[in-house]
């Protein structure tokens, strides 16, 4: 009873907080599923960033993993009355009721990084980046790299059975395809962690004759490939150079690596989903064009080439 | 002499098992056990088992401890992830690595210290009363590095993690003489003793004299420091706290390395040496599965079916059948030398 109290006045709280202060032309509110990684709060902090470059009022709500928060979060938004709606959904299942709610209050809804299983006609678009594509990047890259010479490739996948492992490792087997010089020899999981890439990166040194057997070393993640360069290292091999580093996510720490020449490229998972849905949003709002239910995201690549020292500095600060 | 024997008989079927998966290892990976030395140090898939091992070896030694005296320690995961990023915290501050140490090992002593409040003054099962700092550990450890990996240049903290000494990568240094030391210490002393009879039956331990607020108490402090110990070697083995994943789920490898070898849960006695051999079986189980190239869905499955033969080879029925068979055998060699 008294925990329902305290809940209850949170809840009154909460919604005293989000209806403070409507000042600007537009008031949008943003449900972020909560802060579980580095790129989730980079992901918040450019999204606040790019609101206020707009001068939208921007509510935020955290759910700390939870849909019951994000639900309850949307409808005090749809109380508010506000403008539109931003949403990382955590999970895919569950929402078509509130967003059915959203849709007769006439508020538009943009996912953001994540989509869900409803139907196409209850949120105004989804912006997403494409997980095959970030590892086809990677292996357009390696192949462009490599030009024809022969090169074996060892694999760091991510956890077991997630999305990203199985769609990162498909679109770099695609870019590879028919480029006969370059071979898989070794693939297994380092679960996305630096401990993991760097225990597992030592495994395929020693079965890979020291480390001379291998050309190149594609990993799924950027954490992961921060870990195998020290393992590189420690057997005595220069990583960047006797090793050639791919991997994914552009977080800043990579950027550090390159800049030191022991990483490669890297394909970046931009945090900016809210630059796109926001620009598709004004379209809408302004001449009531319907962006397409899909806006892909850039994944970009990063080489050596791209002063790896001025863009840590610039991401740095993202609260990656 | 008769303690050695009875040790090396104790730790019999844990060697065999050790031995048995070298064995197989060095069958599907035949350059197993070549060692080299480069950098001026050993290097070699068997120094990996050591080294890799190291984490889990370190919290099988308070494991054991805390399990002897009827309790388990599910924190000692989330205490790792603590102590690593106090650690980063205190080097990015600039701290001398002294400070660093001590604020690391402090925090570990603490965690121990109130994981021992709660099971032995409050009376709280050690299952819940330590799940407490399990789930709470890592939004703490989340909190000291501000949600990101914390990562630091400090050459000393690093040497703990990557650096070597003989020729030996400094965690193997630190799991083995800390696992000897206190393993010489509980033997040598009393301790064992008091601490095998709290596990048997607290309250006439109790009863008897013997102070077991204080004792208990004790044991989850020295579980506490060798997360702390653990938490600062992956920590700086990376040169970075990562609050989410360091020594997520070793709480369960640290178990199923005493269960291997061969401390009951239910308390009484115990053999921190035994525990350490079974920390090797599991980590050499590990390094084997990334050596020998399978697909990466197979791991938990080859690792399940390892360890489910190893507990099966070790369960009280198969061991009363090879006493059984061992004193027939022994039987029947009597017989025959009196008929002669």
């Amino acid at each position: 009873m008294k925990f329902a109290k305290a809940l209850s006045c949170a809840t009154i709280l909460a919604a005293c907080t989000f209806g403070t202060a409507s000042a600007a032309d537009l008031t949008i509110g943003f449900s972020q599923i909560g802060s579980e990684s580095g790129w989730r709060a980079a992901e918040t902090t450019l999204t606040k960033q790019e609101a206020e470059k707009r001068g939208i009022d921007l509510k935020f709500a955290d759910a700390q993993q939870k849909q019951e928060n994000q639900i309850k979060a949307l409808r005090s938004f749809i109380a508010q009355g506000v403008d539109a709606i931003l949403i990382a959904p955590v999970v895919a299942t569950g929402w078509d009721e509130v967003l059915t709610e959203a849709k007769d209050a006439e508020i538009p809804v943009i996912l953001l990084d994540r989509t869900v299983d409803s139907k196409d006609d209850l949120y105004l678009t989804a912006v997403t980046s494409d997980l095959v594509h970030e590892g086809s990047v990677a292996g357009k890259w390696l192949v462009d790299a490599t030009a024809g010479k022969a090169c074996n490739v060892v694999e760091l996948q991510g956890t077991t059975g997630s999305s990203p492992a199985i769609d990162r490792k498909k679109g770099f087997e695609e870019a590879l395809k028919g480029n006969d010089n370059l071979k898989i020899i070794r693939s297994q999981t380092g679960d996305f962690t630096r401990t993991k890439g760097k225990e597992v990166m030592e495994s395929f040194l020693k079965a890979e004759d020291g480390g001379k057997n291998i050309c190149a070393l594609y990993a799924h993640n950027d954490d992961m490939a921060v870990g195998a360069i020290q393992a590189i290292k420690e057997a005595g091999l220069k990583p960047g150079t006797d090793i050639l580093v791919v991997s994914i996510d552009a977080v800043p720490d990579i950027f550090q690596a390159m800049a030191a020449g022991e990483a490669n490229a890297t394909v970046e998972l931009t945090p900016n989903m809210a630059g796109p849905a926001l620009d598709a949003l004004d379209a809408f709002l302004k001449d009531g064009k319907a962006p397409p239910k899909w806006i892909q995201t850039e994944s970009k690549l990063y080489t050596q080439a791209d002063d790896p020292a001025k863009v840590y500095e610039e991401k740095k600060g993202l609260g990656y | 002499m008769d303690s050695a024997k009875r040790l090396g008989r104790r730790l019999l079927p844990q060697f065999i098992a050790l031995a048995l998966i070298l064995m197989l290892i060095w069958m599907v990976f035949p350059a197993f056990f070549s060692l080299a030395i480069q950098n001026g140090r050993l290097y070699g898939s068997l120094i990996d088992v050591l080294n890799r091992g190291a984490p889990v070896a370190l919290l099988a030694v308070g494991m054991t401890v805390v399990i002897a005296t009827k309790g388990i320690d599910l924190s000692v995961g989330a205490v790792m992830a603590i102590c690593g990023a106090v650690a980063a915290a205190s080097s990015v501050r600039g701290d001398p690595l002294v400070l660093t140490l001590v604020l690391a090992i402090g925090t570990g002593l603490l965690c121990g210290l109130w994981n021992g409040f709660l099971v032995s003054v409050l009376n709280i099962q050690p299952i819940i009363a330590t799940l407490v700092l399990m789930v709470a550990g890592r939004g703490i450890a989340q909190l000291v590095t501000e949600g990101a990996i914390l990562t630091f240049n400090d050459p000393g903290l690093i040497f703990i993690g990557s650096g070597a000494f003989a020729a030996l990568p400094m965690p193997v240094i630190i799991w083995f003489v800390f696992g000897i030391a206190v393993a010489v210490l509980v033997r040598r002393t009393a301790l064992s003793l008091l601490i095998e009879s709290i596990g048997i039956n607290r309250r006439a331990s109790t009863l008897s004299g013997i102070r077991t607020p204080v004792l208990l108490m004790a044991a989850y402090m020295l579980s506490g420091l060798c997360a702390a110990l653990a938490g600062l070697i992956v920590t700086a083995d990376i040169r970075g706290a990562d609050a989410n994943n360091a020594g997520l789920w070793l709480e369960l490898d640290a178990i199923l390395a005493v269960v291997v070898g061969g401390t009951s849960l239910l308390g009484g006695r115990f053999s921190i040496i035994a525990s350490l051999v079974g920390a090797m079986i599991i980590q050499a189980v590990n390094t084997g599965i990334l050596l020998s190239g399978f697909p990466p869905e197979f791991n938990l499955i080859i690792k399940a079916a390892i360890i489910v033969i190893i507990l099966v080879i070790q369960s009280p029925k198969i061991e009363t059948a090879m006493t059984f068979f061992t004193a027939r055998t022994k039987g029947v060699d009597k017989a025959e030398q009196q008929t002669r």
